[in-house]
């Protein structure tokens, strides 16, 4: 796929909304493509509203410029058309928490380490991108592992076709590349000092940090400009103000019913924006979770156990979360599920007993929403991203498949093409090695 | 019925033939596998066998007898490999039994001197409609030890247990090398071809002990060596070797020491199966194909959901697996394994058979289980739906005669 991204035109950079316009015209007589493309007939699955039966879906300039049903629509009339009757288009999926492009975050030296970012490990040519665009996922959470109390910066991924990270990065109002903060507790970030040796310590231990920064804060403050009086420039607390000023949320590892609470006790101490993840025992402190107002992100997998903190997994966590009200995400933790089968984790979701409503809505606005970007993503609504996938048919069926999936207004999945459906299928060289370092899977963190 | 009535059931299930249940199941669609699917079935059993399989109107039930109702009833699913029960789901060491490191050949380990009945895990496999398992010594040894077949339900491994030794498991390629700066004193190979020497050396060794020991003479044939013993049940082929081999040329290798040896051989894991299928197929080797949800990378880097369908299409045997996880899931599930295949090429018929009545040809196991038909072991799966549907539910299950799960999972 990576080879025909010179065919299809340069990637588009991430960059204003009027450079992307700018570039998607220029892009048009290369291309061949119309203004807007406009899919008719499918089932749309809008996820903000109900879902359509014969739909249309309009896009124009790498956004959704109009949906609804057949005759409530006005299509451009030079707009190219595709009849996809049969076929299901639902949000491009969000996946909050992932390890694909051999991330990696800090090193063994030191078990708090706020200013290691993902961005700059990030390889863009790892197959796990290519996968992740095959399983329909058009967002990801770019996360370093959960092998330290905080491991650093995540990185928010636009997964359109792009050479570099910074093509792939979304950004903000003054072109700042978006992210989170991993942090863990638990088993996983347990070790040999100077890793903490129990719970407690590694409560102390990140309380230290996030006190510290405060004081960092206010000797800034004190200086009030006099570059005089300012404190040396620290990386680590620099990113741990971002954290404290709400610029970035937490994105936390957390498995047993009293790391939950202790998570939720250090947002409360702090007050960080704050994103549960994995939460196995959620179940367990539910209304405690619910008070709290704090998201979480789930992750299914086959059975129970593999670790401690995951021998009391249950598959009714998804519905009970739910009937609690709170907001919930899925996530596939790449490699502990492959990216391709993030559509699965909804459906096992519904299995548990959680309504496909909320399932599809965990699957990507709820995700959108974790990442603070559901006013660009995560659901079909008219000036949102052209992020979208279609598919053969029901999104919780087994025998469904993703076909197509489109970023900002562009194919970047075509099962169609034999190397993409080599990717889909898996196959002889199809993927890149996975290095050995990956998530710090040899060492059993996750 | 609680978890803790369930409990008694087995109990009582296992305490003797004599007590053995009679039962009935009603299914708005039966599949007996070996035969077309009934609308509106019956599968009575009696004494823990299948007396009876047909349209309700057919089958008489006779009065007493407790009766089960599922919209899906089909055969108890085989899991033709996997390591549950050997391995515990905490991931500890005093709950990892599967694999023992201090030696790279060790065939004289026996798969029922480590099953635990009661682990968590036999229960999760038994809860989706799984009733049978091949299980045993994991794939990471030369020779890591025997492998067993067990129904999913018994308290102690003698009233589990179907067939105590049913192969020895062998692995080739990467997966049986002790790293580079592995200073464990483990004795593994250092690369693939002397997996492959100490393979065929370890066999060579059990040839000349059957050798010596056919000839009668106690006194001269330097007693009993219970490793060369189990090994000369493949030599035998009273057994087969279970080799676990990912990449085509360690694949080979197999295909080339089972010719060597004239030793029955079958293919666990054959992630690039799909490179050698007119080898495999000349040689006659059927496949216990690695799982789909199994993480690609290492030796199953090239895996494809495609496999089972390309296995099926080349005419070669093959069965599903779930395999062995060193982490988080513990274990995988053979329905989800045979779903996936549902979008890569199979349908459903063939899915189910490869699930039932393929795995226990496979496994040697055909007269007892793997299709309703009367005279065969009384194993059930009760679904709520599709039984491949994420969506559905598994409602039942029935284990000579006895309903061993009644959670909805």
């Amino acid at each position: 796929m990576r080879e025909r991204t010179d065919a299809r035109g340069p990637a588009r950079p991430a960059v204003t909304l009027a450079g992307i316009a700018t570039l998607t015209v220029l892009l048009m007589p290369a291309t061949g493509l119309a203004a807007a493309t406009a899919f008719t007939g499918a089932t749309i699955l809008p996820v903000a509203s109900e879902p359509i039966e014969d739909g249309v879906l309009v896009i124009e300039d790498g956004r959704i410029a109009a949906l609804g049903a057949r005759g409530d629509v006005r299509i451009p009339r030079d707009a190219r058309t595709i009849d996809v009757t049969g076929r299901v288009i639902m949000p491009g999926l969000v996946d909050t928490h992932s390890h694909i492009g051999d991330v990696a975050g800090g090193d063994a030296s030191d078990p708090v380490q706020p200013a290691a970012r993902v961005l700059d490990a990030i390889d863009v040519r790892d197959s796990g991108l290519e996968r992740a665009r095959a399983g329909g996922i058009t967002t990801a959470n770019l996360m370093p592992g959960s092998g330290h109390l905080m491991s650093g910066q995540t990185l928010y991924l636009k997964l359109r076709d792009g050479n570099t990270i910074a093509d792939l990065a979304y950004r903000g109002e003054n072109g700042e590349l978006l992210g989170g903060m991993k942090m863990a507790n638990g088993t996983n970030p347990q070790g040999d000092p100077p890793f903490p040796g129990t719970r407690a310590k590694a409560a102390a231990v990140v309380r230290q940090r996030f006190v510290d920064a405060l004081a960092y804060r206010e000797k800034i403050e004190n200086a009030d400009g006099d570059e005089q009086k300012m404190p040396e420039r620290d990386l680590a607390k620099e990113a741990l103000l971002e954290v404290l000023d709400g610029k970035r949320i937490v994105h936390f590892h957390t498995h047993r019913h009293d790391d939950i609470m202790t998570a939720l006790r250090l947002q409360k101490e702090f007050g960080f924006k704050l994103v549960l993840h994995h939460v196995s025992e959620a179940y367990r402190v539910v209304d405690e979770i619910a008070a709290s107002g704090v998201p979480v992100s789930l992750i299914l997998v086959d059975a129970p156990g593999g670790k401690l903190e995951a021998m009391h997994l249950n598959f009714s966590n998804p519905q009970v979360v739910e009937q609690a009200g709170i907001d919930v995400a899925f996530h596939t933790d790449d490699y502990i599920t492959d990216s391709r089968l993030l559509l699965r984790m909804g459906a096992l979701g519904v299995r548990s007993g959680m309504s496909r409503e909320t399932a599809l809505e965990a699957l990507t606005l709820a995700g959108a929403r974790m990442l603070d970007l559901d006013e660009l993503t995560g659901s079909l609504e008219r000036g949102k991203d052209a992020d979208f996938v279609i598919l053969s048919g029901d999104p919780f069926s087994v025998y469904t498949r993703v076909l197509e999936t489109w970023v900002e207004g562009r194919r970047v999945f075509d099962l169609d093409d034999p190397e993409d459906r080599k990717i889909a299928d898996g196959g002889y060289g199809a993927l890149t090695p996975v290095s050995a370092h990956f998530h710090g899977y040899e060492e059993g963190h996750q | 019925m609680n978890a803790r009535m369930g409990l008694c059931a087995v109990l009582l299930a296992l305490a003797g033939t004599a007590a053995a249940q009679d039962i009935a199941v009603r299914g708005e669609t039966v599949y007996p596998v070996s035969a077309p699917p009934i609308e509106n079935g019956v599968v009575l059993i009696e004494d823990g066998r299948i007396a009876a399989v047909g349209p309700a109107a057919t089958v008489r039930i006779p009065d007493g007898v407790e009766v089960l109702e599922a919209a899906v009833v089909t055969p108890g699913l085989i899991d033709a490999h996997s390591v549950v029960g050997l391995a515990g789901y905490l991931n500890q060491q005093e709950d990892q039994d599967e694999i023992e490191h201090s030696a790279a050949l060790q065939p004289e380990l026996r798969a029922i001197d480590a099953y635990n009945p009661r682990e968590p895990l036999v229960a999760w496999l038994r809860s989706f409609g799984i009733t049978t398992v091949h299980t045993g010594h994991a794939p990471g040894e030369v020779i890591s030890g025997q492998t067993m077949i067990v129904k999913t339900a018994g308290h102690t491994v003698g009233e589990a247990v179907m067939v105590p030794f049913a192969m020895i498991a062998a692995t080739l390629g990467e997966g049986a090398v002790v790293g580079e700066g592995d200073e464990s004193g483990r004795t593994s190979p250092g690369n693939r071809s002397k997996a492959a020497a100490m393979l065929r050396a370890e066999l060579v060794n059990a040839q000349e002990y059957l050798a010596k020991h056919t000839q009668g003479d106690d006194e001269n044939d330097g007693g009993r060596d219970l490793a060369l013993e189990a090994l000369g049940r493949v030599l035998r082929r009273e057994i087969p070797l279970l080799v676990t081999a990912q990449r085509h040329q360690d694949i080979m290798t197999a295909l080339r020491i089972a010719d060597e040896f004239d030793i029955r051989l079958i293919l666990d894991g054959g992630a690039e199966s799909y490179l050698v299928l007119d080898e495999l197929r000349a040689a006659g080797v059927p496949v216990i194909v690695h799982p789909s949800m199994a993480r690609a990378f290492g030796p199953l880097e090239n895996m494809s959901f495609t496999t089972p369908a390309r296995l099926r299409d080349a005419g070669i045997p093959f069965a599903f697996q779930s395999g062995f996880e060193s982490y988080v899931p513990k274990t995988r599930v053979v329905l989800f394994e045979a779903a996936i295949t549902l979008s890569h090429g199979l349908t459903f018929e063939q899915a189910l058979a490869h699930l039932t009545i393929e795995a226990a040809k496979l496994l040697g196991i055909e007269d007892r289980v793997g299709s309703l038909e009367p005279g065969k072991d009384g194993d059930l799966a009760l679904y709520g739906g599709d039984p491949f549907e994420y969506t559905s539910h598994a409602v039942g299950t029935v284990i000579e005669g006895r309903q061993v799960s009644d959670v909805t999972r």
